[in-house]
């Protein structure tokens, strides 16, 4: 059912935990559906002066998939101007992960959710921050 | 090496090897087809009517009244469509809501033609509520298809009352309705021989008591007046046409007389384990049991795990060489947990942290202790994995 990528993900996954005072974190999912993704964020400047992800976290409840995608997600953009995370969509969270299950697809958008909630919630406080 | 504990019985079972044995002669030797009149068809008709016999003797019911089928959903298929073909599809059948989908989807199916269908609700523990019986069977009511037990938590359901209750509503409504019994989980743990339960059919498949996958029986009383549902020849009183499978029959009836008879035995030990396994689960944080604490089958233990998802409780298992099963939604191949557990009153957020274990005869206590020297590890690591989460 599973890539060997993705159960590498599941069973060592890359970059779990929490960030202790990140720019951003941002909660997805409900336990109803039973899969809960929460991502944190360290943003810093990259030579150009463009805004990157230094730092990336994060902790799930769900199934393999959902924290595969988790781990694969955070490898992929760690080191990514916001620009560029934020044009990482599911499709490329799947392909990375060598494929998921057609019923598994949705986690890969909760994966890209949660990563764009993150960054949106980043630039509304910095915007308030711009206006005071 | 790994070690390997293989608790999902409840799945399917390895075969006897006297099953094996008994199935042999009838892929090459005796490889006949049973219509066939020359000597090759009179063999194997031979032991497909032994087979047909010594399954009736051990059921004590009459060889008129097994029907081979392919499995046990085909013979949940044509025990409901067939009744309900029957009555053309006029009147009222009651399923009750912890049905496996053999049931369950078939009365859905049944609905869209036009048959009332009414779900009966369990408390729960799983068991289904008499009042709701006592109250919905009414006089257009033609069928009710209660399973033995549970498979996916092990309850009994309280056959031989609800079969009371069926007969006294006969009498009070001058009207006959059959009772359908799923007894797939229960075959070799509980009484399902139809005199002594009081059904009018019940369905059973091989393969969950150490027989081959691919065959099945449905138990029918002579005076149940059933339509055929596949059409294309006089096999099986022209109710399941098709060539038998004799090695599987074979299979099937040697692996129940097996079965039947080491029953006491294997249920006392494989109680045992089971309740050690139970125990030993409890005393772990966040853990409850799912299904009746007592009335329920030797072999499944099944409880829900606090704030872990079900299928990566299998993988991690897996990866310690242990099967098991889940309820959880990701585990089903759809996006909801388990109807059985939705039914029990248990939330969908508990529902995804489910998981069963279920036991055989061939279970030992090496294995029950592994499996709970290995999970609270699995469920230590997976609970880190959402540590900080809120709400969960």
């Amino acid at each position: 059912m599973y890539s060997q990528k993705l159960l590498d993900h599941f069973r060592h996954p890359r970059n779990l935990g929490k960030i202790r005072n990140p720019n951003a974190w941002a909660q997805v999912g409900n336990p109803v559906c039973g899969d809960v993704m929460k991502i944190y964020l360290k943003i810093g400047k990259n030579p150009q002066g463009e805004e990157t992800i230094k730092e990336v976290k994060f902790q799930t409840l769900g199934c393999a998939a959902a924290i595969a995608v988790s781990s694969v997600l955070t490898e992929m953009v760690k080191g990514k101007t916001l620009k560029e995370a934020l044009e990482v969509k599911g499709t490329d969270i799947a392909r990375q992960l060598g494929g998921l299950p057609p019923i598994k697809f949705h986690c890969s958008l909760l994966g890209q959710e949660a990563l764009k909630k993150a960054i949106h919630q980043y630039r509304k406080k910095k915007d308030e921050k711009n206006k005071r | 090496m790994k070690r390997k504990a293989y608790l999902d019985w409840a799945a399917t079972t390895p075969v006897y090897p006297q099953v094996i044995k008994a199935m042999t002669p009838f892929w090459r030797e005796n490889f006949g087809n049973p219509s066939s009149l020359h000597r090759w068809g009179e063999k194997a008709r031979k032991a497909v009517d032994e087979s047909r016999e010594k399954i009736a003797a051990l059921l004590d019911v009459s060889p008129l009244e097994i029907i081979f089928t392919g499995t046990t959903t085909c013979a949940d298929n044509l025990a409901l469509q067939g009744i309900a073909e029957a009555k053309r599809y006029q009147g009222k059948i009651l399923v009750s809501a912890v049905e496996h989908h053999a049931v369950l989807d078939v009365a859905k199916a049944l609905a869209r033609k036009g048959v009332k269908v009414a779900f009966v609700p369990v408390n729960r523990w799983g068991e289904v509520k008499m009042e709701f019986l006592e109250k919905e069977i009414t006089r257009d009511t033609f069928l009710v298809s209660i399973m033995m037990a549970n498979n996916e938590v092990g309850t009994i359901q309280p056959v031989n009352k609800i079969s009371e209750l069926i007969r006294r509503k006969e009498k009070e409504l001058k009207t006959r309705i059959y009772f359908h019994t799923d007894a797939a989980a229960a075959v070799g743990w509980v009484e399902i021989s139809p005199p002594k339960t009081g059904v009018d059919l019940l369905s059973l498949g091989a393969h969950k008591f150490g027989g081959p996958k691919g065959v099945g029986l449905l138990y029918k009383r002579q005076d149940v007046v059933l339509s055929p549902i596949t059409f294309g020849g006089h096999h099986e009183f022209g109710l399941w046409p098709g060539t038998e499978p004799v090695p599987l029959i074979v299979g099937m009836a040697k692996a129940l007389e097996l079965t039947l008879r080491e029953k006491e035995e294997t249920k006392k030990r494989v109680e045992k384990l089971r309740d050690q396994l139970i125990e030993g689960m409890l005393a772990l944080k966040g853990v409850t049991l799912t299904g009746h604490p007592q009335k329920r089958l030797p072999d499944i233990a099944s409880f829900i795990v606090d704030g872990v998802e079900g299928e990566a409780m299998l993988l991690s298992l897996s990866d310690y060489g242990i099967a098991a099963s889940s309820g959880s939604a990701c585990s089903s191949g759809e996006l909801k947990p388990s109807h059985v557990l939705l039914a029990m009153g248990i939330p969908p957020e508990k529902a995804h942290g489910s998981i069963r274990f279920s036991l055989g005869r061939e279970t030992t206590e090496e294995e029950i202790r592994y499996v709970l020297r290995v999970f609270p590890k699995i469920i230590e690591r997976l609970r880190g994995f959402q540590r900080g989460i809120k709400n969960v």
